[in-house]
């Protein structure tokens, strides 16, 4: 399972490298979220890959091993929603952009033919 | 005393935040309103950042180490806020430059955006929280607060060579970002703690497994603070974004490029200090060989530059790797000089990037007064050129300031940039201290650096008397109009240049302590891992939702 995962979040990543040094601010943003997908995952199974684990409890002593670790999963909420938040500002910027400068290329000109 | 000391701790994130929350409140027509309630919470925060300078170097907290347990839980697991000398230092450094731009963009540019106020009070909250937190994952958080509200800040007024700047601005920050994220996750993965003063306790007993775990995870953590002070080859979205930034975002900016430095310094001589393995030299070496390659970009591109943006971006890049190459060093007398040439440095950059706009009115007066028209888009309407204090010889003040800049960037004498040069070039012949003879001869890479650091300062002496000698002697000058608000803050940040010269002393010893603070991070880790939770406060055992 963890050569599997890990596959997938290489592949995504590489993916997201490839795409955001393309040409255009659409590829770049699909970049952008897939690496920032990626990085989520990454952080995820940093609490070790674990299966019918609950990660809270209220039952009094607490076997650790019983348990997935709670503090990535907090740490991964805080990341989604921040790379979230900023992944709308990029794509605000890249629709004003593109309504300003009449292009979608990075640059806010058409490279010459 | 010391639990309303402890409590101040808070203030520099919540004072920023509580404003910026009350601004985005208020209509956007009622800019004087904003504009005072804006100060306000600036000059607080000046005030509160004083305090703390004064607490960390009194006897009020042990060793000078204040802490602070968020929600009463303790170190290891709670979210802990530490001030210390260096980072009370910096609030300083941060409230002080805040406060010069702030006051700088009354006139004009505090109004070319809708929620400048409270992006700008954001924006401390961020630098501020970056500062005094004592965990990764809230300095993630607290860099992040920061780069939105720079985000916004940098768009003021919505451009095109803005939008240009801020799109590569924005993708280099999202993926250094990433590289954060992955470094935190590493480095949890291998410690099992995101606390600053628990990892340096779990550093010291780990296996060599878990070690590379670390060391690959602050590695990779590292190219994001190495990208946010711009070293070779992360940096070349610098000269372009500081030359696209309004004069005070860019001063604001100058200060975040020294966020990066900051974490670096506190962050390798809090975890990575007491190791002496090889991977620790080689790094420091690798550090260090970064930073000279960082001074050498910069002074290459401050020689090719005409454009005053682009030399303060590259005066800025100067700067970071001069920081960068001293920060690898590593030795005390070596981060003391330092931190007195990041002060310097980091205070007369401000000034540049302020005095910039005030300079291109005597180039192009035509120009800036067609900008003037394009900036004041619909906020405010009437136009505010004939209010203000107006102040005499402009054509004198600015060529006074120019120069001021010039010489302390360049480090010449008789001003601050001068005594913070001499004495990191003292530092790096003598690490001992001055004044003690030894027979100590310094390696070839720090005659490396002394020779590039001298260089640096004449290619920017050479670079700003081209550009000063074409402004100011040319035929066709003709002296703009300065408001009083435009011309006090750059002479603020130009006085405390000046009164750092004259109190070269008093200062130096501070930074002395602040080092030597810095050097003896058991201090730190101690205080951290000892404060206990106060007691008092009921905790409901057993309850169940």
């Amino acid at each position: 399972m963890e050569a599997v995962i890990a596959i997938a979040i290489g592949v995504m990543f590489a993916s997201g490298v490839w795409l955001i040094l393309r040409p255009r601010t659409f590829q770049v943003i699909i970049g952008l979220l897939l690496i920032s997908y990626a990085v989520n995952m990454f952080i995820f199974i940093m609490g070790r890959l674990s299966i019918n684990k609950p990660p809270l409890t209220l039952d009094s002593p607490v076997e650790v091993g019983m348990f997935a670790d709670p503090v990535t999963q907090a740490l991964v909420l805080t990341a989604i929603v921040i790379g979230f938040a900023t992944s709308a500002l990029y794509l605000v910027l890249l629709l004003t952009s593109r309504g300003l400068t009449g292009t979608d290329h990075v640059d806010g000109k058409e490279p010459r033919q | 005393m010391r639990f309303w000391a402890d409590q101040l701790i808070l203030l520099p994130i919540l004072l920023p935040l509580l404003f910026a929350a009350l601004l985005v409140l208020l209509n956007g027509r009622r800019q004087q309103l904003k504009f005072a309630i804006n100060l306000t919470g600036t000059l607080a925060l000046l005030v509160t950042a004083i305090a703390l300078f004064w607490l960390t170097d009194s006897e009020v907290w042990p060793n000078g180490v204040g802490a602070y347990l968020a929600a009463n839980w303790v170190a290891p697991f709670g979210i802990v806020l530490v001030v210390d000398r260096l980072a009370a230092l910096m609030l300083t450094l941060c409230a002080v430059i805040a406060t010069a731009a702030l006051v700088f963009s009354y006139r004009r540019w505090s109004r070319s955006g809708v929620h400048f106020h409270s992006l700008f009070q954001f924006l401390l909250a961020g630098i501020n929280g970056a500062f005094i937190t004592g965990d990764l994952f809230n300095l993630f958080v607290f860099f992040e607060i920061m780069l939105a509200a720079s985000y916004g800040l940098l768009l003021l007024g919505l451009q095109p060579n803005r939008i240009r700047a801020s799109m590569q601005y924005v993708v280099i920050n999202l993926l250094a970002s990433s590289f954060f994220l992955i470094g935190v996750a590493l480095i949890y993965a291998a410690a099992g703690t995101l606390n600053m003063a628990d990892l340096a306790v779990r550093a010291a007993s780990m296996d060599d497994s878990e070690r590379l775990l670390l060391e690959v995870g602050a590695a990779i953590l590292a190219i994001a603070f190495l990208t946010k002070s711009a070293m070779w080859p992360l940096g070349f979205w610098l000269p372009t974004t500081y030359a696209a930034a309004a004069p005070p975002v860019g001063a604001m900016l100058v200060l975040m490029t020294k966020v990066g430095v900051y974490v670096l310094l506190r962050l390798w001589l809090l975890v990575f200090a007491d190791q002496e393995t090889s991977l620790q030299a080689i790094s420091g070496t690798a550090l260090v060989v970064a930073g000279l390659l960082t001074l050498a970009f910069g002074t290459i591109g401050l020689l090719g530059s005409q454009e005053l943006g682009r030399m303060a971006g590259f005066s800025a890049i100067i700067s970071s790797g001069t920081l960068l190459a001293a920060v690898g060093y590593g030795e005390q007398q070596v981060v003391s000089a330092a931190l007195f040439y990041l002060l310097s440095s980091t205070l007369a950059v401000a000034a540049f990037m302020l005095l910039i706009e005030l300079i291109e009115r005597i180039r192009k007066p035509s120009a800036a007064m067609l900008a003037l028209t394009m900036e004041a888009f619909a906020i405010d309407n009437d136009p505010e050129e004939s209010a203000g204090v107006i102040i005499p010889a402009a054509m004198a003040f600015l060529g006074l300031a120019f120069v001021a800049c010039a010489l302390i960037i360049a480090g010449l004498p008789p001003l601050s940039g001068f005594v913070a040069k001499f004495t990191l070039f003292h530092a790096l012949l003598n690490p001992a201290g001055m004044f003690i003879d030894n027979l100590y001869t310094a390696g070839p890479l720090a005659w490396t650096m002394l020779a590039l650091i001298i260089l640096s300062g004449l290619a920017a002496i050479i670079s700003l008397m081209r550009f000063g000698v074409r402004t100011f002697w040319s035929t066709d000058a003709t002296a703009p109009r300065l408001q009083l608000t435009e011309a006090m803050p750059v002479s603020l940040l130009l006085a405390l240049c000046i009164s750092m010269t004259v109190l070269a002393g008093p200062v130096s010893a501070y930074l002395d302590r602040t080092a030597s603070a810095l050097h003896q991070p058991s201090l730190y880790i101690d205080r951290v891992m000892s404060i206990t939770a106060v007691p008092g406060v009921v905790i409901n055992e057993g309850a169940t939702p």
